[in-house]
Order: structure tokens, then sequence, then C-alpha cells
């Protein structure tokens, strides 16, 4: 583990080093490019630690064990890239159901299929949020530094606990494979999970506001029963439309109630926006450069930078279409935060998409050119 | 292994009853051959973790057992059972599964389980089908077995479970039936005392699902009887003295339509004849008899015979067939965290 100071690191390192320090003590993952550098760290990293390492057969035993140690007491995580993604839905959505804490990393890469299996992309984003089958509410964050990818890392185990649900981080191919400064601070806050604080666990059901119940775990006397099956407050199977409605209505709400408190975004050049460029992750980074050129160049031009995904900042979106008049959405996908830009704005500005295929990184000309087409 | 009256059990060990199995279903039984283990060996409940998957098997643990237990994705749940396992190796960690769990879906992990030498019990419930969703063809389905997905006799092959999972690398690989509870209910108890990767493949009735794959054409209630002793009639345990006092006529027509003229065509031998349910050969004539090739030979040119089977023909082998020492993974694990000790960090 690296000491606390200034370090130059890769962005797949900084995320495995935030981790550890976030407490993460279980790791189970696949090979797969451009996430390998996160497992190989860890593969370093755990045991001196006391923690534990585990390569699995494939991704969906990867996030399967991760949710195994979870129940167990571990901070849990896996790290994976688009396909190795898909394959964990089904987990996923038993995270969700169980209401598991754990911590899954999808360093994009360029699909669809195989695709440029070495190449970013941004184009998860979506699966991210509906990939998995079922109602449920998805916490994703997204780094655009390496600081970020360590910072992050350890919001999305803090939230994780928190919340009890999975958290997704949804870095890209750029910021897992870029070097640059990482300050490790001496102390890190660190959240944990509510354990139980009684004889009867109640590991379902709960009259807390948050909506969050106790999580008892395995091993401690409490004769658990934690089935992906619709439940009652016990954990007992009851599939009946009541109990159904009640659990889905709860899993649901302790996300968008708290969303608030979840959701992170960060503005640049904001004060008198004629044009917002809206971005995450790495094409955040020309986008502020783009941003900046234009500000010299005596253009009211402004950033908004995402660093949750979800649950979307419905709120901040509409306030910017309402104050702006050009909303240009800068992606490396097709154009898919396009949509909700488009939703949550309600037509109160024009909203413009600057999309990238190709598994490169738009150029700050590129957005420059388009802020200033658009300006005129 | 000392008997105890069957309340105690249901009152310690379970959850909740009646079951929600069929009439006649075989996981009672299972789960009954494990309570009793766990008893027989003074485990305490509060310490065993019990993993399941989908499908019938799945709900032997979850929700009866009355203990940890999760009830997890489909095929998965060996998966999950290692996570938990490597995090807390105090749990005395059990899996069951079925077949179509274990063995379809959740092959790989089957088989990757078994590499690690994870110490883990697996008991696999085998029904030959896919029970829960409808009777469909399972990889464990034998060879021209119909199902509601094999109508015309399954094409495939099944898999020998106990033969994979030996040559996977686990420890401990037993298989029986629900017939064989006493030597179950052994075999269970030292898979629990097993340190690695533990497999029992359990031969289970599924009178639901198994009257059409056995073309038991008699009545719902009496199936139940007939599939255990069909596994009887229909397995032989390694390493115990085989009889070689009979065979087995298989008719061309229905069993009753030929019994006559076997009947007569053996008079001069004496021999005993019943019908009964074979596992490969379906409805057959069993004839007792000292003289096994003089009855054969005279059988031979009976038309109504299709052929005759000797007494190991086609049956299924129970028993212990490994029971070795190999590293196992949690243990290694830990041996790594106190090699690499020096550099540790408080936690």
């Amino acid at each position: 583990m690296l000491k606390a100071g200034k370090h130059l690191v890769l962005g797949n390192v900084a995320c495995a080093e935030g981790a550890i320090r976030a407490g993460c003590r279980f790791f189970a993952g696949y090979p797969i490019t451009p996430a390998n550098e996160i497992s190989h760290h860890m593969s370093i990293e755990l045991p001196k630690v006391g923690g534990f390492y585990l390569q699995m057969e494939d991704e969906i035993a990867s996030i399967s064990a991760v949710l195994g140690a979870s129940w167990a007491g571990a901070k849990a995580m896996t790290a994976t890239s688009g396909p190795g993604f898909s394959l964990m839905q089904e987990g996923i959505s038993y995270a969700h159901m169980t209401e598991t804490p754990c911590v899954v990393v999808d360093v994009q890469r360029s699909g669809p299929s195989t695709g440029q299996a070495t190449m970013p992309s941004q184009m998860d984003v979506y699966q991210a949020k509906y990939g998995a089958h079922g109602d449920y509410e998805v916490v994703a964050l997204v780094p655009w530094s390496v600081q970020e990818m360590f910072d992050l890392t350890i919001r999305a185990f803090n939230l994780a606990e928190k919340f009890r649900t999975p958290v997704l981080l949804m870095a890209d191919g750029v910021i897992g494979h870029i070097m640059e400064k990482l300050v490790i601070p001496e102390q890190v806050e660190i959240v944990d999970r509510r354990r139980c604080s009684s004889r009867e666990a109640m590991p379902f059901g709960t009259d807390d506001p948050s909506r969050v119940p106790e999580m008892p775990l395995f091993g401690e006397g409490y004769r658990l029963i934690v089935t992906g099956s619709t439940h009652r407050e016990s954990g007992f199977r009851d599939e009946s439309p009541k109990y159904h409605a009640m659990l889905v209505k709860r899993i649901r709400e302790k996300i968008l109630k708290a969303e608030s408190e979840i959701s992170d975004s960060v503005g640049y050049y904001l004060e008198d926006p004629k044009i917002v460029v809206i971005s995450y992750g790495a094409t955040a980074r020309p986008s502020f450069g783009a941003v900046k050129k234009a500000r010299k160049g005596g253009l009211e031009a402004g950033l908004f930078r995402l660093r949750t995904l979800w649950p979307f900042p419905d709120r901040e979106i509409r306030r910017l279409a309402e104050a702006a008049e050009k909303l240009i959405v800068v992606e490396m996908n097709s154009g898919k935060i396009l949509r909700e830009v488009e939703r949550a704005s309600r037509g109160c500005s024009e909203v413009l998409s600057l999309p990238k295929i190709g598994g490169v990184l738009h150029s700050v000309d590129e957005i420059y050119k388009a802020i200033m087409e658009a300006y005129q | 292994m000392t008997v105890k009256n069957l309340r105690y059990y249901r009152e310690k060990f379970v959850r909740h009853l009646p079951t929600r199995f069929c009439p006649g279903c075989g996981n009672g039984v299972i789960l009954n051959a494990f309570v009793r283990a766990l008893d027989d060996l003074s485990i305490p409940q509060e310490r065993v973790l019990c993993v399941s998957g989908i499908g019938c098997s799945a709900w032997i643990p979850n929700p009866y057992f009355s203990g940890d237990s999760l009830h997890t994705t489909h095929g998965r749940a060996l998966a999950f059972a290692t996570g938990a396992k490597v995090y807390n190796r105090n749990l005395k960690t059990v899996v069951f599964t079925g077949d179509g769990d274990g063995a379809g879906i959740g092959g790989n992990h089957l088989i990757h389980a078994a590499r690690r030498n994870v110490e883990i019990t697996t008991i696999l419930v085998n029904n030959m089908n896919y029970g829960m969703t409808g009777g469909q063809t399972a990889p464990t389905t034998l060879y021209g077995g119909l199902t509601t997905t094999t109508p015309y006799g399954n094409p495939e092959n099944p898999f020998n479970l106990t033969s994979l999972v030996a040559s996977a690398g686990a420890t401990y690989v037993a298989r029986w039936s629900t017939y064989h509870v006493i030597e179950l209910t052994k075999s269970i108890k030292e898979a629990l005392q097993n340190e690695g990767f533990s497999f029992i493949e359990v031969l289970s009735q599924c009178p639901t699902q198994q009257r059409r794959m056995f073309g038991l054409s008699g009545t719902s209630s009496e199936a139940p009887q007939r599939i255990l002793e069909m596994f009887l009639e229909s397995t032989y345990i390694r390493g115990q003295p085989l009889k070689n006092n009979y065979l087995y006529a298989i008719p061309k027509k229905t069993p009753e339509a030929v019994f006559k003229s076997v009947e007569t065509k053996l008079s001069g031998f004496h021999p005993k004849l019943k019908i009964v349910d074979h596992m490969a050969f379906g409805r057959i004539i069993k004839i007792n008899t000292e003289r096994v090739e003089e009855v054969k030979r005279s059988l031979k040119d009976l038309d109504d015979v299709e052929k005759v089977a000797d007494p190991l023909e086609g049956k299924i082998e129970l028993g212990v067939f490994v029971k070795c020492e190999r590293p196992e993974f949690v243990k290694t694990l830990h041996n790594i965290i106190e090699r690499v000790g020096e550099n540790r960090y408080g936690v």
C-alpha cells in the first residue's frame, strides 16, 4: 500500500489503493482489458492487509463470490469492463434485491461485443442504469482523474455500506490507464454498514427514515434467510403482491430519497453561461480545455461535470437549461447521456450532441469548434 | 449413528413445516439425512451456512433449514459459497444444488470449486430433469429418456458427475440414492469432516416428472415407492460382493404380455420371476435362478424377448469413490497472508 503523500500512479492502481483504504478486504475478478491493473494491484496488496484476492472462473462467479463475502462481513469489490459487466448483471440484480453492499468497477472499453478491446469508451452508461432485470435504483459514480479514481472508489464503498446497495464506479479506459499525480491523505473518512442492534434480526425491514435495514452477518447466530426471491422483512420468502410492492418500493426509495446526498457534480465558469458543455469522465478533460479556451476568447461558456451518473441530477440540469441558451453533451459514445439531458432540460434550452465513437477521445479543438458553432 | 425421535430433529433443525415439495419428493429424505449428520457430529447449526441456487433442491435449506442460508441465483451457489467461506472460514459451508443447477448452468463453477479444493460440502440432488420448471431434459437425463423437451427421446448422453468432479480435483466424492439413507447420512458426515471440497451426488425421486421419464404408468401415489425400488434395482455399491444369481429379460412388448411365455419357457428351471422397474431398461422381468447360464441360453430363441441382461448391465455405481488429501484453498490463502505478514498494515 502506498504511503500518504504525493505519487505518480496509474488510474487503476489509484482505484485499488482507494479500495484498500476504504476497508476492502475481498476482491474477486476475472482478467479483462482495460481493468487488469486493478486486479494486479489488489493481488499484491490485499494479502498484506489480511485480505483475500480471488481469480474466479468468470465474471458471473466473480460478482457471486463478492456477494457471498459481503454477507460474511467483507467490504468486497470486483472490477471488469463491458463484456464482463454484462455477465455481472445477474449478480448486480441479486445484490439490489438482497441489499448486499459491494462495489463494481467498470473500466469501460469500446463495444459492441469485443469491439476495440484495448480502447476506451463511455458506452456502458445505460447498461449501468438499465442492464439488470427488475425494478431498482442505481448508484453510479464517474471519475475524471487518477485522483478521483482514488477518491470516488472510497466514496463508492461508503455509499454501498451506508445504503446497503451495489455501487458502480463507471471509469473508462482513459482514466484507468493514464498516469498522473495522486495525493493520498493521512486519513480518509470511512462508513461501515449498520450492524444488528438486537438479537431479533429484521434484515429486510426497518422503521428508520433512511429505509436502510440493519445488516446481520452469517455466523453470528441469527439463522438468516437471504433470498433473491421476494421476501418479508425477516427474509422469509413471500411472493404475494403486497410484499413485492413493499420491498421494491423501499429498495428504490432508499436511493431516490437520498438523491441530494448521493448526487454529485462540479461546475466550472457557470456564472453567466450562454453555452454549457455537459460531460463526465475522460471526455470532461478536453471539455474543460475547450471551455477555458472559449473563455479566453471572451465567450460565455461553462462546463458542468457529472461525478455521479445515477441518480441523475435532474434539478441541476433543469436550472442550467433555464439559465443557458444551449447545452452541448460531450461523451465517448453515440449520444446516451444526451437523452437524459434532453429529458431533464424539458425543452428549456436547445440540447446539442457531440458524440465520439472509434475508441478515441475528443480533441480540445473539436469541442471548442462545437462551442463556437453553437455560439453563432 | 444414534437415532433420535423425529420430533427432536424437526424442532431443532427445521424452520418451517410442512414443506412445499410435491408428495413423495426426495428432498425431505435428503434434509433428514443432512440434519442427522449435523446432529451426530455435534456441529452447532449456528456455525452452518447453507448456500443454494435455483430449483427444487435449493429449497431444502432455504427456507427449511434453521441456520444461516443463502438462496442465490441459478447455478451460482458454489461461487457465492466460495466468497463466504474464504472470508469467514469458521462457517461450515454446505451447498445444496440440483443436476440442472449444479451440472447444467453451474457446471463451470462446479469443476472450478473442485479444482480449488475449497472446503465446501456439496450435495447435488440428481433427479435427472429440471423438475421445478416442468420436467425439461437435463445434462443428467439418460440417453433416450422422455422429458417435456425430448418428446422423441433424449438425443444426448448424460454426465457421469462423480467422475467429472473427481477428475476436477475434489478430495471426497460419493454417489448414493434416496433409497440408501443410512449410507447417505454416513457419507454426509464424512464429507463434513473432509478438509477440502466434498461432493455427494444423490439420485433422487421426482414422482411429478419421472413417471414420464421412466414410463411408470401406474397411479401417482405408487410412484415414489416404485422409483425408490427402481434405484435399488438399478444400482450397485462399489466394494460390496455382487450377487450372480439373477438376470433380466427385456421384453419386446410389455412385460405382462411376455411374462407367460418366459414362465413357460423356463418352467424346467423353476426360477422366481418378478416384474421390476429399471432405470436403463424400463419395465422388465427379473429372473432369479442358480442356473444363470442355462437360463440365458434358453431365452435366446424366445421371440418375445428383446435381450437378456446380466446383473450389472446398465447399472449405476454407488459408493465413495474418492477420499484423498490435497492443499485446501482457504488454508493456502491464509498461509499466503502469513507469508507476506511482515508488511502487514494494521486494519
